[in-house]
Protein backbone atom coordinates (compact mmCIF):
# COMPACT_ATOMS: atom_id res chain seq x y z
CA UNK A 1 0.00 0.00 0.00
CA UNK A 2 1.27 3.59 -0.45
CA UNK A 3 2.40 5.67 2.01
CA UNK A 4 -0.48 6.63 4.81
CA UNK A 5 -2.17 10.27 4.41
CA UNK A 6 -0.56 13.00 7.47
CA UNK A 7 -4.12 14.25 8.45
CA UNK A 8 -2.81 16.37 10.94
CA UNK A 9 -3.86 20.22 10.71
CA UNK A 10 -3.21 23.37 13.23
CA UNK A 11 -5.38 26.50 13.99
CA UNK A 12 -3.28 29.16 15.00
CA UNK A 13 -1.04 27.94 17.45
CA UNK A 14 -2.77 24.82 18.40
CA UNK A 15 -1.59 21.24 16.74
CA UNK A 16 -4.28 18.48 16.22
CA UNK A 17 -3.44 14.99 14.28
CA UNK A 18 -6.90 14.82 12.60
CA UNK A 19 -8.98 17.08 11.34
CA UNK A 20 -12.20 15.41 11.85
CA UNK A 21 -13.49 16.97 15.14
CA UNK A 22 -16.96 17.32 17.06
CA UNK A 23 -19.06 20.17 16.72
CA UNK A 24 -20.05 22.53 19.72
CA UNK A 25 -23.61 21.67 20.26
CA UNK A 26 -23.56 18.29 18.68
CA UNK A 27 -21.88 16.37 21.57
CA UNK A 28 -22.23 17.45 24.54
CA UNK A 29 -19.23 17.47 26.52
CA UNK A 30 -17.96 14.04 24.93
CA UNK A 31 -19.46 11.37 27.31
CA UNK A 32 -22.07 10.17 25.73
CA UNK A 33 -20.07 9.65 22.47
CA UNK A 34 -17.37 7.88 24.09
CA UNK A 35 -19.37 4.46 24.58
CA UNK A 36 -18.76 4.11 20.77
CA UNK A 37 -15.56 5.10 20.33
CA UNK A 38 -12.22 6.81 22.32
CA UNK A 39 -12.53 10.58 21.61
CA UNK A 40 -8.71 10.89 21.63
CA UNK A 41 -8.88 9.09 18.32
CA UNK A 42 -10.43 12.09 16.34
CA UNK A 43 -8.81 15.67 15.87
CA UNK A 44 -10.66 16.99 18.89
CA UNK A 45 -13.88 17.68 20.89
CA UNK A 46 -15.38 20.96 20.55
CA UNK A 47 -17.79 21.24 24.02
CA UNK A 48 -20.98 22.80 23.70
CA UNK A 49 -21.28 26.37 23.83
CA UNK A 50 -21.30 27.31 27.63
CA UNK A 51 -22.71 30.29 29.57
CA UNK A 52 -21.94 32.30 32.73
CA UNK A 53 -24.40 30.43 34.32
CA UNK A 54 -26.32 27.63 34.36
CA UNK A 55 -29.25 27.71 31.23
CA UNK A 56 -32.58 25.89 31.15
CA UNK A 57 -33.10 26.30 27.41
CA UNK A 58 -36.07 26.83 25.23
CA UNK A 59 -39.54 24.78 25.70
CA UNK A 60 -39.80 21.66 24.24
CA UNK A 61 -40.49 20.55 20.89
CA UNK A 62 -37.16 21.99 20.18
CA UNK A 63 -36.34 19.12 16.83
CA UNK A 64 -38.20 18.60 13.87
CA UNK A 65 -36.52 16.81 10.83
CA UNK A 66 -36.98 17.96 7.91
CA UNK A 67 -35.42 16.69 4.52
CA UNK A 68 -32.08 15.80 4.72
CA UNK A 69 -31.58 18.10 7.54
CA UNK A 70 -33.68 19.00 11.01
CA UNK A 71 -34.10 22.07 13.01
CA UNK A 72 -33.29 22.28 16.98
CA UNK A 73 -34.16 24.82 18.96
CA UNK A 74 -32.11 24.02 22.01
CA UNK A 75 -31.56 27.61 23.33
CA UNK A 76 -27.85 26.90 24.78
CA UNK A 77 -28.81 24.64 27.73
CA UNK A 78 -25.70 24.01 30.10
CA UNK A 79 -24.16 23.55 33.35
CA UNK A 80 -22.70 27.01 32.97
CA UNK A 81 -18.88 27.95 32.91
CA UNK A 82 -17.78 26.78 36.95
CA UNK A 83 -19.56 23.26 36.49
CA UNK A 84 -18.61 22.43 33.32
CA UNK A 85 -14.66 23.55 34.01
CA UNK A 86 -14.95 21.43 37.30
CA UNK A 87 -16.88 18.12 35.66
CA UNK A 88 -16.67 17.66 32.20
CA UNK A 89 -12.61 19.39 31.29
CA UNK A 90 -10.83 17.16 33.19
CA UNK A 91 -12.56 14.06 31.83
CA UNK A 92 -11.71 14.98 28.85
CA UNK A 93 -8.65 15.38 29.22
CA UNK A 94 -8.07 12.56 31.23
CA UNK A 95 -9.61 10.55 28.23
CA UNK A 96 -6.52 11.96 26.38
CA UNK A 97 -8.79 13.81 24.00
CA UNK A 98 -7.99 17.43 22.69
CA UNK A 99 -10.78 20.10 23.40
CA UNK A 100 -11.83 23.36 22.16
CA UNK A 101 -14.02 25.20 24.77
CA UNK A 102 -16.96 26.65 23.06
CA UNK A 103 -18.63 29.83 24.67
CA UNK A 104 -21.49 32.04 24.25
CA UNK A 105 -22.79 35.29 25.84
CA UNK A 106 -25.54 37.50 26.03
CA UNK A 107 -22.89 40.55 26.61
CA UNK A 108 -19.68 41.34 24.83
CA UNK A 109 -18.76 41.67 28.84
CA UNK A 110 -19.84 37.85 29.45
CA UNK A 111 -17.42 36.56 26.58
CA UNK A 112 -14.62 38.26 27.97
CA UNK A 113 -15.64 37.27 31.65
CA UNK A 114 -15.82 33.30 30.05
CA UNK A 115 -12.87 33.64 28.41
CA UNK A 116 -10.70 34.55 31.68
CA UNK A 117 -11.94 31.86 33.50
CA UNK A 118 -10.56 29.81 30.99
CA UNK A 119 -7.30 31.37 31.32
CA UNK A 120 -6.71 29.55 34.63
CA UNK A 121 -7.26 26.07 32.81
CA UNK A 122 -4.45 24.14 31.57
CA UNK A 123 -4.89 21.66 28.65
CA UNK A 124 -7.56 22.91 26.67
CA UNK A 125 -6.16 23.60 22.66
CA UNK A 126 -8.19 26.36 21.77
CA UNK A 127 -11.67 28.56 22.94
CA UNK A 128 -14.30 28.51 20.11
CA UNK A 129 -16.23 32.21 20.65
CA UNK A 130 -20.06 31.34 19.05
CA UNK A 131 -21.26 34.39 18.08
CA UNK A 132 -23.56 33.34 15.92
CA UNK A 133 -26.14 31.38 17.87
CA UNK A 134 -29.74 31.46 16.16
CA UNK A 135 -31.74 30.09 19.03
CA UNK A 136 -31.79 33.33 21.44
CA UNK A 137 -35.23 35.92 21.76
CA UNK A 138 -33.40 38.35 20.08
CA UNK A 139 -32.61 38.55 16.30
CA UNK A 140 -30.44 41.62 17.29
CA UNK A 141 -28.41 39.73 20.25
CA UNK A 142 -27.14 37.38 16.94
CA UNK A 143 -23.33 38.98 17.32
CA UNK A 144 -22.23 37.88 14.28
CA UNK A 145 -25.07 39.06 12.39
CA UNK A 146 -24.08 42.57 13.48
CA UNK A 147 -20.02 43.72 12.06
CA UNK A 148 -19.53 46.26 14.98
CA UNK A 149 -20.80 43.77 17.83
CA UNK A 150 -18.64 41.07 16.20
CA UNK A 151 -15.63 42.75 16.46
CA UNK A 152 -16.27 43.92 19.73
CA UNK A 153 -16.96 40.69 21.15
CA UNK A 154 -13.69 39.43 19.51
CA UNK A 155 -11.59 41.86 21.05
CA UNK A 156 -12.89 41.51 24.63
CA UNK A 157 -11.62 37.78 24.21
CA UNK A 158 -8.43 38.60 22.47
CA UNK A 159 -7.89 40.96 25.34
CA UNK A 160 -8.34 38.50 28.07
CA UNK A 161 -6.17 35.58 26.20
CA UNK A 162 -5.00 36.91 23.12
CA UNK A 163 -1.65 34.78 22.33
CA UNK A 164 -2.42 32.31 24.92
CA UNK A 165 -4.89 30.07 23.32
CA UNK A 166 -6.45 30.22 19.53
CA UNK A 167 -9.33 32.14 19.60
CA UNK A 168 -11.88 30.55 16.98
CA UNK A 169 -15.07 32.87 15.99
CA UNK A 170 -18.04 30.80 15.16
CA UNK A 171 -19.95 32.91 12.46
CA UNK A 172 -23.75 32.69 10.68
CA UNK A 173 -24.40 32.09 7.17
CA UNK A 174 -27.46 34.51 7.71
CA UNK A 175 -25.81 37.50 6.39
CA UNK A 176 -25.23 39.20 3.59
CA UNK A 177 -21.81 40.09 3.84
CA UNK A 178 -19.90 37.23 4.58
CA UNK A 179 -16.63 38.14 4.19
CA UNK A 180 -16.81 41.30 5.51
CA UNK A 181 -17.85 39.73 8.94
CA UNK A 182 -15.13 37.64 8.92
CA UNK A 183 -11.98 40.36 7.77
CA UNK A 184 -13.62 41.72 11.07
CA UNK A 185 -13.20 40.11 13.72
CA UNK A 186 -9.52 38.28 12.24
CA UNK A 187 -8.66 42.17 12.43
CA UNK A 188 -10.18 42.40 16.12
CA UNK A 189 -8.19 38.94 17.26
CA UNK A 190 -9.38 36.06 15.42
CA UNK A 191 -7.00 33.53 14.60
CA UNK A 192 -9.24 31.10 13.07
CA UNK A 193 -12.96 31.22 11.87
CA UNK A 194 -15.47 28.69 12.34
CA UNK A 195 -18.43 28.23 9.16
CA UNK A 196 -21.05 27.81 9.09
CA UNK A 197 -22.92 27.89 12.49
CA UNK A 198 -27.02 26.81 11.56
CA UNK A 199 -29.47 28.66 9.16
CA UNK A 200 -32.60 30.32 10.50
CA UNK A 201 -35.37 28.23 9.72
CA UNK A 202 -39.14 27.35 10.33
CA UNK A 203 -41.67 24.29 10.74
CA UNK A 204 -45.84 24.44 10.88
CA UNK A 205 -46.91 22.02 12.40
CA UNK A 206 -50.45 21.02 10.02
CA UNK A 207 -52.31 19.35 12.76
CA UNK A 208 -52.08 22.77 15.20
CA UNK A 209 -51.95 24.89 12.51
CA UNK A 210 -49.45 26.73 14.65
CA UNK A 211 -45.22 26.95 14.53
CA UNK A 212 -43.51 23.21 15.62
CA UNK A 213 -41.19 24.39 17.67
CA UNK A 214 -41.35 25.73 20.86
CA UNK A 215 -39.13 28.60 20.28
CA UNK A 216 -41.10 28.74 17.09
CA UNK A 217 -37.29 29.26 15.16
CA UNK A 218 -34.62 27.19 15.01
CA UNK A 219 -31.07 26.08 13.68
CA UNK A 220 -31.38 24.08 10.36
CA UNK A 221 -28.63 21.44 9.87
CA UNK A 222 -27.52 18.64 8.24
CA UNK A 223 -26.79 17.32 4.86
CA UNK A 224 -29.33 20.16 3.05
CA UNK A 225 -27.15 22.58 4.44
CA UNK A 226 -23.98 21.74 3.15
CA UNK A 227 -24.18 23.59 -0.59
CA UNK A 228 -24.50 26.50 1.87
CA UNK A 229 -20.98 25.56 3.68
CA UNK A 230 -18.99 24.91 0.97
CA UNK A 231 -20.44 28.14 -0.42
CA UNK A 232 -19.30 30.20 2.88
CA UNK A 233 -16.06 28.62 3.08
CA UNK A 234 -15.08 28.96 -0.37
CA UNK A 235 -16.02 32.71 -0.22
CA UNK A 236 -14.33 33.31 2.97
CA UNK A 237 -11.16 31.36 2.34
CA UNK A 238 -10.82 33.31 -1.15
CA UNK A 239 -10.91 36.59 0.44
CA UNK A 240 -8.76 35.53 3.43
CA UNK A 241 -6.51 32.52 2.55
CA UNK A 242 -3.78 33.15 5.27
CA UNK A 243 -6.85 31.92 7.90
CA UNK A 244 -7.61 28.59 8.51
CA UNK A 245 -11.27 27.43 8.77
CA UNK A 246 -12.94 24.91 11.13
CA UNK A 247 -15.69 23.92 8.64
CA UNK A 248 -18.93 22.32 9.12
CA UNK A 249 -22.59 21.96 7.58
CA UNK A 250 -24.27 18.68 6.97
CA UNK A 251 -20.34 16.69 6.78
CA UNK A 252 -21.50 12.73 7.15
CA UNK A 253 -18.89 10.71 5.15
CA UNK A 254 -15.64 11.27 3.87
CA UNK A 255 -16.61 12.73 0.44
CA UNK A 256 -18.36 15.81 2.41
CA UNK A 257 -15.17 16.42 4.25
CA UNK A 258 -12.93 16.27 1.41
CA UNK A 259 -15.50 19.26 -0.22
CA UNK A 260 -15.10 21.52 2.65
CA UNK A 261 -11.35 21.03 3.02
CA UNK A 262 -11.11 21.38 -1.18
CA UNK A 263 -13.07 24.83 -0.55
CA UNK A 264 -11.02 25.72 2.20
CA UNK A 265 -11.28 24.10 5.86
CA UNK A 266 -8.22 23.18 7.51
CA UNK A 267 -10.54 21.00 10.04
CA UNK A 268 -14.11 19.84 9.93
CA UNK A 269 -16.60 19.51 12.32
CA UNK A 270 -19.16 16.62 12.38
CA UNK A 271 -22.48 17.28 14.26
CA UNK A 272 -26.01 16.30 12.97
CA UNK A 273 -24.09 13.21 10.98
CA UNK A 274 -23.37 12.06 14.86
CA UNK A 275 -27.44 11.95 15.87
CA UNK A 276 -27.88 9.55 13.00
CA UNK A 277 -25.09 7.35 13.74
CA UNK A 278 -23.05 7.72 16.72
CA UNK A 279 -19.47 6.16 15.18
CA UNK A 280 -19.84 9.02 12.09
CA UNK A 281 -16.94 10.42 13.13
CA UNK A 282 -14.79 7.52 13.24
CA UNK A 283 -15.92 6.65 9.72
CA UNK A 284 -15.59 9.96 8.09
CA UNK A 285 -12.26 10.37 9.43
CA UNK A 286 -11.37 6.73 7.75
CA UNK A 287 -13.19 7.77 4.67
CA UNK A 288 -11.31 11.29 4.03
CA UNK A 289 -7.67 9.26 4.13
CA UNK A 290 -8.53 6.80 1.35
CA UNK A 291 -10.40 9.51 -0.62
CA UNK A 292 -6.62 12.17 0.00
CA UNK A 293 -4.58 9.13 -1.05
CA UNK A 294 -6.65 7.95 -3.92
CA UNK A 295 -6.29 11.71 -5.10
CA UNK A 296 -2.68 12.17 -4.34
CA UNK A 297 -2.55 13.96 -1.25
CA UNK A 298 0.47 13.12 0.89
CA UNK A 299 -1.15 15.43 3.60
CA UNK A 300 -4.28 16.72 4.63
CA UNK A 301 -2.96 20.31 4.56
CA UNK A 302 -1.94 20.13 1.01
CA UNK A 303 -5.68 19.59 -0.39
CA UNK A 304 -6.68 22.55 1.77
CA UNK A 305 -8.26 25.23 -0.48
CA UNK A 306 -7.41 23.23 -3.40
CA UNK A 307 -10.28 23.89 -5.46
CA UNK A 308 -9.01 27.81 -6.28
CA UNK A 309 -5.79 26.63 -7.37
CA UNK A 310 -6.82 28.09 -11.07
CA UNK A 311 -8.24 31.59 -9.50
CA UNK A 312 -6.66 34.39 -10.44
CA UNK A 313 -4.81 36.06 -7.84
CA UNK B 1 -15.25 5.68 30.48
CA UNK B 2 -18.31 7.13 30.96
CA UNK B 3 -21.16 5.33 32.72
CA UNK B 4 -23.67 6.98 30.03
CA UNK B 5 -24.79 4.51 27.21
CA UNK B 6 -23.07 1.87 29.06
CA UNK B 7 -23.57 -1.57 27.52
CA UNK B 8 -25.19 0.46 23.95
CA UNK B 9 -23.99 -1.39 20.44
CA UNK B 10 -24.12 -0.07 17.43
CA UNK B 11 -24.59 -3.07 15.00
CA UNK B 12 -25.79 -4.14 11.72
CA UNK B 13 -28.56 -6.62 12.73
CA UNK B 14 -31.30 -8.97 10.41
CA UNK B 15 -34.74 -8.85 10.43
CA UNK B 16 -35.87 -12.51 11.51
CA UNK B 17 -39.93 -11.90 11.92
CA UNK B 18 -42.16 -9.13 10.51
CA UNK B 19 -45.47 -9.80 11.10
CA UNK B 20 -48.91 -7.07 11.77
CA UNK B 21 -50.60 -7.41 14.87
CA UNK B 22 -53.96 -5.09 14.72
CA UNK B 23 -53.06 -1.68 13.90
CA UNK B 24 -48.93 -2.96 14.58
CA UNK B 25 -45.91 -4.39 13.59
CA UNK B 26 -44.34 -7.16 15.69
CA UNK B 27 -40.81 -6.88 14.21
CA UNK B 28 -38.04 -9.83 15.35
CA UNK B 29 -34.59 -8.39 15.42
CA UNK B 30 -32.09 -11.14 15.27
CA UNK B 31 -29.32 -9.07 17.91
CA UNK B 32 -27.05 -11.66 19.33
CA UNK B 33 -25.49 -10.90 23.27
CA UNK B 34 -26.40 -7.44 23.39
CA UNK B 35 -29.72 -9.13 24.62
CA UNK B 36 -27.80 -9.60 28.16
CA UNK B 37 -27.82 -5.96 28.59
CA UNK B 38 -31.35 -5.49 27.90
CA UNK B 39 -33.92 -4.79 30.73
CA UNK B 40 -37.57 -3.76 30.53
CA UNK B 41 -37.76 0.15 29.51
CA UNK B 42 -34.85 0.55 27.59
CA UNK B 43 -35.05 1.28 24.31
CA UNK B 44 -33.71 0.94 20.69
CA UNK B 45 -32.74 3.92 17.79
CA UNK B 46 -33.16 2.44 14.18
CA UNK B 47 -31.85 3.98 11.11
CA UNK B 48 -34.33 4.06 8.34
CA UNK B 49 -35.24 4.80 4.97
CA UNK B 50 -31.62 2.71 3.56
CA UNK B 51 -28.54 4.33 2.65
CA UNK B 52 -29.99 7.29 0.79
CA UNK B 53 -32.53 7.89 2.77
CA UNK B 54 -33.43 12.25 3.29
CA UNK B 55 -34.42 11.06 7.14
CA UNK B 56 -31.42 11.44 8.67
CA UNK B 57 -32.80 10.67 12.27
CA UNK B 58 -32.77 7.40 13.80
CA UNK B 59 -36.39 6.37 15.43
CA UNK B 60 -36.59 5.23 18.91
CA UNK B 61 -38.70 2.61 19.76
CA UNK B 62 -39.52 0.56 22.95
CA UNK B 63 -37.86 -3.03 23.50
CA UNK B 64 -40.69 -5.09 23.78
CA UNK B 65 -39.56 -8.37 25.10
CA UNK B 66 -35.97 -10.38 24.40
CA UNK B 67 -35.26 -13.74 24.08
CA UNK B 68 -31.60 -15.06 24.91
CA UNK B 69 -32.13 -18.51 23.31
CA UNK B 70 -34.58 -18.66 20.37
CA UNK B 71 -33.51 -20.30 16.95
CA UNK B 72 -32.03 -17.53 16.01
CA UNK B 73 -30.10 -16.89 18.97
CA UNK B 74 -30.76 -13.67 20.91
CA UNK B 75 -33.79 -11.49 19.38
CA UNK B 76 -35.01 -8.55 20.22
CA UNK B 77 -38.89 -7.68 19.75
CA UNK B 78 -40.47 -4.68 18.70
CA UNK B 79 -43.87 -3.30 18.22
CA UNK B 80 -44.02 -0.66 15.86
CA UNK B 81 -47.13 1.67 14.81
CA UNK B 82 -46.58 2.43 11.01
CA UNK B 83 -47.63 6.32 11.58
CA UNK B 84 -44.76 8.67 10.52
CA UNK B 85 -42.49 7.79 7.51
CA UNK B 86 -39.74 6.24 9.26
CA UNK B 87 -41.80 3.85 10.92
CA UNK B 88 -43.77 3.18 7.82
CA UNK B 89 -40.49 2.23 6.18
CA UNK B 90 -39.67 -0.49 8.82
CA UNK B 91 -42.91 -2.22 8.98
CA UNK B 92 -42.07 -2.72 4.87
CA UNK B 93 -39.01 -4.27 5.42
CA UNK B 94 -39.02 -8.10 5.05
CA UNK B 95 -37.61 -10.59 6.50
CA UNK B 96 -34.04 -11.32 6.13
CA UNK B 97 -33.20 -7.03 5.46
CA UNK B 98 -30.66 -5.90 7.43
CA UNK B 99 -31.09 -2.99 9.57
CA UNK B 100 -28.85 -0.39 11.58
CA UNK B 101 -29.76 -0.49 15.60
CA UNK B 102 -27.93 1.26 18.55
CA UNK B 103 -29.26 -0.60 21.85
CA UNK B 104 -29.84 -0.58 24.30
CA UNK B 105 -30.21 2.80 25.63
CA UNK B 106 -31.95 4.81 28.80
CA UNK B 107 -33.10 4.11 31.50
CA UNK B 108 -34.74 0.58 32.82
CA UNK B 109 -38.12 0.03 35.01
CA UNK B 110 -36.69 -0.71 38.43
CA UNK B 111 -37.35 -4.30 39.69
CA UNK B 112 -38.35 -4.59 43.28
CA UNK B 113 -36.15 -7.50 45.23
CA UNK B 114 -39.44 -8.33 46.92
CA UNK B 115 -42.40 -9.88 45.62
CA UNK B 116 -44.76 -7.07 45.15
CA UNK B 117 -48.30 -6.08 44.16
CA UNK B 118 -47.70 -4.16 40.81
CA UNK B 119 -49.84 -2.79 38.23
CA UNK B 120 -48.88 -2.60 34.38
CA UNK B 121 -50.86 0.51 32.41
CA UNK B 122 -49.83 0.61 28.98
CA UNK B 123 -52.03 3.19 26.50
CA UNK B 124 -51.89 1.76 22.80
CA UNK B 125 -48.57 0.67 21.38
CA UNK B 126 -47.42 1.76 25.16
CA UNK B 127 -48.07 -1.66 26.31
CA UNK B 128 -45.37 -2.97 24.56
CA UNK B 129 -42.80 -3.15 27.02
CA UNK B 130 -45.10 -4.21 30.05
CA UNK B 131 -45.10 -7.97 28.60
CA UNK B 132 -41.72 -8.29 28.84
CA UNK B 133 -41.62 -6.48 32.20
CA UNK B 134 -44.93 -8.75 33.60
CA UNK B 135 -42.42 -11.91 32.70
CA UNK B 136 -39.66 -10.67 35.09
CA UNK B 137 -42.06 -9.63 37.66
CA UNK B 138 -43.66 -12.64 37.71
CA UNK B 139 -40.31 -14.52 37.76
CA UNK B 140 -39.64 -12.65 41.40
CA UNK B 141 -43.05 -13.96 43.08
CA UNK B 142 -44.82 -10.46 42.07
CA UNK B 143 -48.64 -10.43 41.59
CA UNK B 144 -49.27 -8.64 38.33
CA UNK B 145 -51.97 -7.44 37.32
CA UNK B 146 -52.58 -5.14 34.07
CA UNK B 147 -54.72 -2.12 32.30
CA UNK B 148 -54.60 -1.47 28.64
CA UNK B 149 -56.55 1.38 27.14
CA UNK B 150 -56.69 2.84 23.39
CA UNK B 151 -58.79 5.00 21.44
CA UNK B 152 -60.23 1.59 19.63
CA UNK B 153 -60.43 -2.04 19.97
CA UNK B 154 -57.37 -2.07 17.14
CA UNK B 155 -55.28 -0.21 19.27
CA UNK B 156 -54.87 -2.22 21.70
CA UNK B 157 -51.84 -4.81 21.70
CA UNK B 158 -52.58 -7.66 24.02
CA UNK B 159 -50.63 -10.74 22.46
CA UNK B 160 -51.49 -14.30 23.43
CA UNK B 161 -48.37 -15.09 25.35
CA UNK B 162 -48.38 -11.78 27.20
CA UNK B 163 -51.64 -12.59 28.52
CA UNK B 164 -50.30 -15.77 30.27
CA UNK B 165 -47.64 -13.33 31.69
CA UNK B 166 -50.07 -11.72 34.27
CA UNK B 167 -52.84 -12.22 36.77
CA UNK B 168 -55.38 -10.34 35.19
CA UNK B 169 -56.10 -8.45 32.06
CA UNK B 170 -58.56 -5.47 31.78
CA UNK B 171 -58.79 -3.38 28.67
CA UNK B 172 -60.30 -0.43 28.38
CA UNK B 173 -61.60 1.53 24.92
CA UNK B 174 -62.62 4.58 24.62
CA UNK B 175 -65.49 3.84 21.77
CA UNK B 176 -66.37 1.04 23.16
CA UNK B 177 -65.06 -1.50 20.81
CA UNK B 178 -62.99 -3.70 23.05
CA UNK B 179 -63.25 -4.03 26.91
CA UNK B 180 -65.05 -1.96 28.70
CA UNK B 181 -65.60 1.65 27.65
CA UNK B 182 -63.63 5.05 29.04
CA UNK B 183 -60.01 5.56 29.88
CA UNK B 184 -57.68 3.03 32.15
CA UNK B 185 -57.56 5.99 34.72
CA UNK B 186 -61.61 5.81 35.12
CA UNK B 187 -61.39 3.56 38.55
CA UNK B 188 -57.61 4.03 38.91
CA UNK B 189 -58.10 4.14 42.80
CA UNK B 190 -60.34 1.66 43.33
CA UNK B 191 -58.31 -0.83 41.83
CA UNK B 192 -55.30 0.48 43.83
CA UNK B 193 -57.03 -0.12 47.03
CA UNK B 194 -59.01 -3.63 46.07
CA UNK B 195 -55.66 -5.02 45.25
CA UNK B 196 -53.27 -3.51 47.39
CA UNK B 197 -51.09 -2.49 44.65
CA UNK B 198 -47.40 -1.08 45.47
CA UNK B 199 -45.73 -0.18 42.43
CA UNK B 200 -47.49 1.49 39.04
CA UNK B 201 -45.31 1.11 35.96
CA UNK B 202 -46.48 2.77 32.62
CA UNK B 203 -45.81 3.40 29.26
CA UNK B 204 -48.40 5.19 27.13
CA UNK B 205 -49.40 9.34 26.18
CA UNK B 206 -47.97 11.58 28.17
CA UNK B 207 -51.51 12.96 29.13
CA UNK B 208 -51.65 9.72 30.43
CA UNK B 209 -49.10 9.30 32.75
CA UNK B 210 -49.53 12.88 33.85
CA UNK B 211 -53.47 11.69 34.83
CA UNK B 212 -51.56 8.51 36.38
CA UNK B 213 -49.28 11.16 38.65
CA UNK B 214 -51.84 13.25 40.15
CA UNK B 215 -54.10 10.01 40.94
CA UNK B 216 -51.83 8.31 42.79
CA UNK B 217 -50.13 11.46 44.60
CA UNK B 218 -52.29 11.56 47.46
CA UNK B 219 -51.36 7.53 48.28
CA UNK B 220 -48.16 5.46 49.17
CA UNK B 221 -48.36 4.21 45.35
CA UNK B 222 -44.78 4.29 43.66
CA UNK B 223 -45.46 5.23 39.93
CA UNK B 224 -42.63 4.58 37.19
CA UNK B 225 -43.71 5.74 33.89
CA UNK B 226 -41.97 5.60 30.50
CA UNK B 227 -42.22 8.75 29.01
CA UNK B 228 -41.82 10.17 25.20
CA UNK B 229 -40.49 13.00 24.26
CA UNK B 230 -39.49 13.32 20.62
CA UNK B 231 -35.38 13.14 20.51
CA UNK B 232 -32.81 13.62 17.62
CA UNK B 233 -30.14 11.09 18.72
CA UNK B 234 -31.52 8.96 21.44
CA UNK B 235 -28.00 8.85 22.88
CA UNK B 236 -27.88 12.20 24.82
CA UNK B 237 -25.85 14.46 22.72
CA UNK B 238 -28.86 16.06 21.14
CA UNK B 239 -30.83 17.70 24.08
CA UNK B 240 -33.66 18.03 21.94
CA UNK B 241 -36.00 15.14 24.36
CA UNK B 242 -35.67 16.91 27.89
CA UNK B 243 -38.25 17.05 29.93
CA UNK B 244 -38.44 19.39 33.58
CA UNK B 245 -37.98 17.28 36.50
CA UNK B 246 -37.74 17.87 40.24
CA UNK B 247 -34.26 18.27 41.66
CA UNK B 248 -33.85 17.36 45.71
CA UNK B 249 -33.31 20.21 46.61
CA UNK B 250 -36.75 21.92 44.91
CA UNK B 251 -35.62 23.19 42.01
CA UNK B 252 -36.14 21.96 38.01
CA UNK B 253 -34.30 20.75 35.70
CA UNK B 254 -34.45 20.13 31.77
CA UNK B 255 -33.18 16.70 32.28
CA UNK B 256 -32.26 14.36 28.45
CA UNK B 257 -35.05 11.42 28.17
CA UNK B 258 -33.38 9.21 26.23
CA UNK B 259 -30.37 8.91 28.91
CA UNK B 260 -32.42 10.12 32.71
CA UNK B 261 -35.49 8.46 30.42
CA UNK B 262 -37.55 6.92 29.36
CA UNK B 263 -38.13 5.42 32.98
CA UNK B 264 -38.51 8.15 35.38
CA UNK B 265 -40.67 8.43 38.46
CA UNK B 266 -44.11 9.87 37.77
CA UNK B 267 -43.41 12.48 41.17
CA UNK B 268 -40.27 13.59 40.43
CA UNK B 269 -41.62 14.85 36.50
CA UNK B 270 -43.29 18.68 36.46
CA UNK B 271 -46.11 17.59 34.10
CA UNK B 272 -47.04 21.02 34.25
CA UNK B 273 -44.04 22.44 32.87
CA UNK B 274 -43.61 20.22 30.10
CA UNK B 275 -43.44 22.49 27.00
CA UNK B 276 -42.66 25.35 28.99
CA UNK B 277 -39.16 26.54 30.59
CA UNK B 278 -38.82 26.41 34.47
CA UNK B 279 -39.45 30.25 35.44
CA UNK B 280 -36.51 30.29 38.03
CA UNK B 281 -32.90 29.76 37.17
CA UNK B 282 -31.66 26.65 38.15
Amino acid sequence: MSIPVDLSTTLGNAWFPSPIFTASGCASSGKELAQFFPLKEIGAVVTKSVMSKPRHGRPTPRMAETPSGMLNSIGLQGPGIDAFLANDVPWLLEQKARVIVSIAGETIEEYSTLARKLRSVSGISAVEVNISCPNVENRGLVFACDPDASRRVIDGVRKTIGGELPIIAKLSPDVTDLPAIARGVVDAGADALALINTVLGMVINLDTMKPHLGGKTGGLSGPAIRPVAVRAIYQVHAALPQIPILGMGGVSSGRDALELILAGASGISVGTASFGNPSALITIQNELRDLLAARGFATMQQAVGYAHRDESP
Amino acid sequence: MSAINRHAVQQQVVIVGNKRVGAYHQILLNVGDVVKFCKPGNFVAIAVGGDSSRMILRRAFAISRVSENSQYGGTMELIVAPHGSGSKWLCSQVEGTEIDIVAPLGTAFGIPTEPINALLIGGGYGSAPLFGLADVLKSRGCKVDMLLGASVGSKIYAPMEGKRSVNSLRIYTEDGSMGETGRVTESLLDIISQRAIDVIYSCGPMAMLSAITSLVAETEVIHQCAVEESMACGIGICMTCVLPVKNADGSTSMLRSCIDGPVMDGSDVRWDLVGKVPEVAP
